[in-house]
């Protein structure tokens, strides 16, 4: 894993100290070394977290005759196989490097070569033959891939960070993606929450020469094909089980040891399991606590270090601990956010390195494509409520949902709470149906926007139907799960489970995850399962949950779903007193960065603060946090900007 | 009684508008416009018990009696005269 950064001028050259300027701000992403290389119209810097090939991996890298050059963040899990296939063709390889096998392949394939990649990527091949830049990115986006593009010019790099080196580039926060983000928790697409800097979208490639800029796409999610196969329960389940095994013994392939987080959750046991079992019987294990109990997983944690009898630590997250780490948090995700996850994933990845590990398996993605989120369920039970709107006993299926809503406190309101449910229940034409009330209820935190910025920005639908537009034009023709499944994958994982959660929160610290159930094959799998088999009846995970039958302890497998969450407004306003967030959320402030409404930001702290940091609403939290990590983002990209 | 609706109404501006008293009209039904989330509820059903000093039983706790300034109007009243 690494950080990678580039430039291609095809009109001028570019000074040599940009590039290591570029790179010093990737530093964190390879700690181990770096490399440059200048010719021409290209600039490619590189830096390393050694992995594979310690000692003769450094990198750029090039092909026989030195006229192609790449730069490489990320891992090939075949490429011995590719290796072999490439030696057999006559390509000779200098060292034992995956990155190596992407070079020989691009001569053999060109862009067809992303068809033989099985891993977790972004690179820049850089062709002097053609003077053609080749940017590509992984099908998932599990590696980060930016660019900002400018006639004759082009800057990419692994984070913003990198580009934002380049001082003739301008910071301006974007205010119709700022909106999409308090609206979905994500821009969409290609966009980032910066203006004019842009992402290469997962599973896309990009082309650049003098003849300008093309992005293509070469993989896409594979829901709703209708190849649903009928097939006993028990061949699904072998098929997945071998699957797995494979995408998990591939994903251990390193010369440096490989751990895993353990979450308390079936996804990340399961996967421990197979390597405890078939694998690495020294495994050794890492999780995070909460020392608030309502969301802390410590005791299924246990449970699962007892069964596997893995070399396990662990570490408790407080409320303090949250607080204080924050604005780095920021300076990583290079988003606003609107939950603490991300959080305490960096202290996560941060006890990680510290016990001399670089690369973590973890179990994320399983929720999405086996179908463990609420949101499908939610889908399911309105969609089961609207067929009869006055039923009593319908609704009652929301409670075993969402515990934490019908909790002991506001179970008298169940009536109330069941309406906020009820709210747009029955406009089933809707695409966008199992989305559409987390939106909704998203949105309204946009009340908190200044005027400037309202007037900026547009309404719910106009986000519904700028998103509705970029659906495939079956999409309607899918059956309601794979919809579903599609929007969650294509927003909330690419956009910000594996950017703000994952890359960001381990490569802050040095540390690579990888992910089995984001394999494409298994991808592919759940996409052709029929969707009964994905989620049965209210079982959220079915097939997945049959996999892991006496592999994993029971009590894990039938444990209610608890999404992973993190306290918000204590970790700020509560008991321990941060500088930085009164600061930032004080009324002066607020108003000279403009983003935010500063009588209505105040009273919102006011609120918080009189009940000790405790906000009762859901939507409350949210905003608290969107509203200062958007002003931090501010404070470290545009008010203060680095200079390494 | 307006001075019931008047109480409640700065209060749903204060804590759930924050401020801003955009079209809170006596009958905006605040779970269609949004103006209160699926766990803000309990919020209002303290603020109730508490400045009025009632105490509201739990089959009362629908949306009839709860969701929007009228309904909350004639349930508080309601309520007052039978205590």
């Amino acid at each position: 894993m690494c950080g990678i950064a580039g430039i291609i001028n095809h009109q001028a050259s570019e000074e040599k100290s940009l590039l290591i300027k570029m790179s010093e701000f990737l530093r964190h992403r390879g700690p181990d070394a770096s490399g440059t290389y200048a010719q021409g119209p290209a600039s490619l810097a590189h830096t390393r977290l050694s992995i594979i090939d310690l000692n003769s991996g450094d990198q750029p890298i090039h092909n026989e005759n030195k006229t192609i050059w790449i730069v490489f963040n990320g891992e090939i899990f075949n490429y011995p196989e590719l290796k072999n296939q490439l030696l057999a063709k006559g390509h000779k390889f200098y060292t034992k490097t995956d990155t190596e096998v992407i070079i020989h392949l691009y001569e053999e394939f060109g862009t067809q070569l992303f068809d033989h990649l099985n891993g977790q990527f972004a690179f820049a091949i850089w062709d002097q033959n053609t003077e053609e830049l080749l940017l590509g990115r992984d099908r998932m986006g599990i590696r980060p891939l930016f660019y900002c593009h400018n006639h004759h010019r082009l800057v990419f790099a692994s984070e913003i960070k990198a580009i934002f080196a380049d001082n003739t580039i301008p910071r301006q926060i974007d205010p119709a993606n700022l909106s999409d983000i308090f609206t979905c928790w994500a821009t969409l697409g290609d966009q980032t929450c910066f203006k004019n800097i842009f992402q290469i979208p997962p599973g896309h490639y990009a082309r650049f020469s003098k003849k300008g800029l093309k992005i293509k796409q070469y993989w896409q999610l594979p829901f709703g094909k209708k190849i649903y196969q009928e097939r006993s329960v028990e061949d699904w389940r072998e098929e997945l089980n071998q699957l797995l095994l494979d995408a998990t013994r591939i994903r251990l392939r390193a010369d440096v040891p490989v751990g895993a987080y353990l979450s308390g959750g079936i996804d990340s046991t399961y996967t421990s399991a197979l390597v405890k079992n078939n694998f690495n019987n020294k495994l050794c294990t890492f999780s995070v606590g909460f020392s608030d109990k309502q969301f802390d997983e410590s005791y299924f944690q246990k449970k699962a270090v007892d069964y596997l009898g893995t070399d396990h630590k662990t570490i408790s997250c407080s409320y303090n601990d949250i607080g204080k780490i924050f604005p780095k948090v920021i300076w990583h995700t290079e988003t606003p956010i609107i939950r603490t996850a991300p959080a305490p994933l960096m202290m996560l990845s941060q006890l990680v390195r510290e016990n001399n590990f670089k690369v973590v398996l973890t179990g994320e993605g399983a929720d999405e494509v086996f179908a463990g989120y609420n949101i499908f369920k939610e889908d399911k039970v309105r969609r089961f409520w609207a067929k009869n709107p006055d039923s009593r006993i319908r609704p009652r299926l929301l409670e075993k949902l969402y515990p934490y809503i019908f909790s002991q406190n506001n179970s008298k309101a169940v009536r109330f709470l069941e309406l906020f449910f009820k709210k747009g229940m029955m406009d089933l034409d809707s695409p966008v149906y199992s989305h559409m009330l987390r939106w909704e209820n998203t949105s309204h935190l946009k009340q908190f926007f200044s005027k400037d910025l309202k007037n900026q920005t547009s309404d719910l639908a106009d986000f519904t139907n700028r998103y509705t537009k970029t659906l495939p034009d079956d999409f309607m023709s899918w059956d309601t799960l794979s919809r579903a499944q599609y929007i969650e994958n294509k927003i909330f994982l690419s956009n910000y489970l594996l950017s703000s959660q994952g890359d960001r929160m381990a490569m802050a610290n040095s540390i690579e995850g990888r992910y089995p159930f984001l394999d494409h094959r298994v991808i592919e799998f759940a996409a052709k399962l029929p969707p009964h088999i994905r989620m049965n009846g209210m079982t959220e995970k079915y097939i997945l949950k049959k996999a892991a039958e006496g592999l994993i302890p029971s009590e894990l497998i039938n444990r209610p779903k608890q999404p992973y969450r993190a306290p918000i407004s204590q970790a700020f306003l509560g008991d321990t007193h941060h500088e930085y967030v009164h600061e930032l959320l004080s009324e002066k402030i607020i108003h000279e960065y403009g983003y935010f409404d500063p009588q209505k930001t105040s009273r919102l702290v006011k609120k918080c603060q009189q009940q000790k940091g405790k906000l009762l609403s859901e939507r409350e939290n949210m905003a608290l946090v969107g509203i200062l990590s958007t002003q931090l983002l501010d404070f470290h990209f545009i008010k203060n900007p680095q200079t390494t | 009684m307006d001075k019931t609706k008047e109480k409640i109404r700065s209060f749903m501006i204060e804590n759930f508008l924050f401020g801003e008293d955009i079209d809170l009209k006596d009958d905006t039904s605040f779970l269609e416009e949004g103006i209160i989330d699926s766990t803000g509820v309990l919020e209002l059903i303290e603020y109730l018990e508490e400045e009025f000093n009632i105490q509201i039983d739990d089959e009362d706790l629908i949306p009839e009696n709860l969701d929007s300034l009228n309904n909350l109007e004639q349930f508080i009243s309601k309520l007052l005269k039978t205590s």
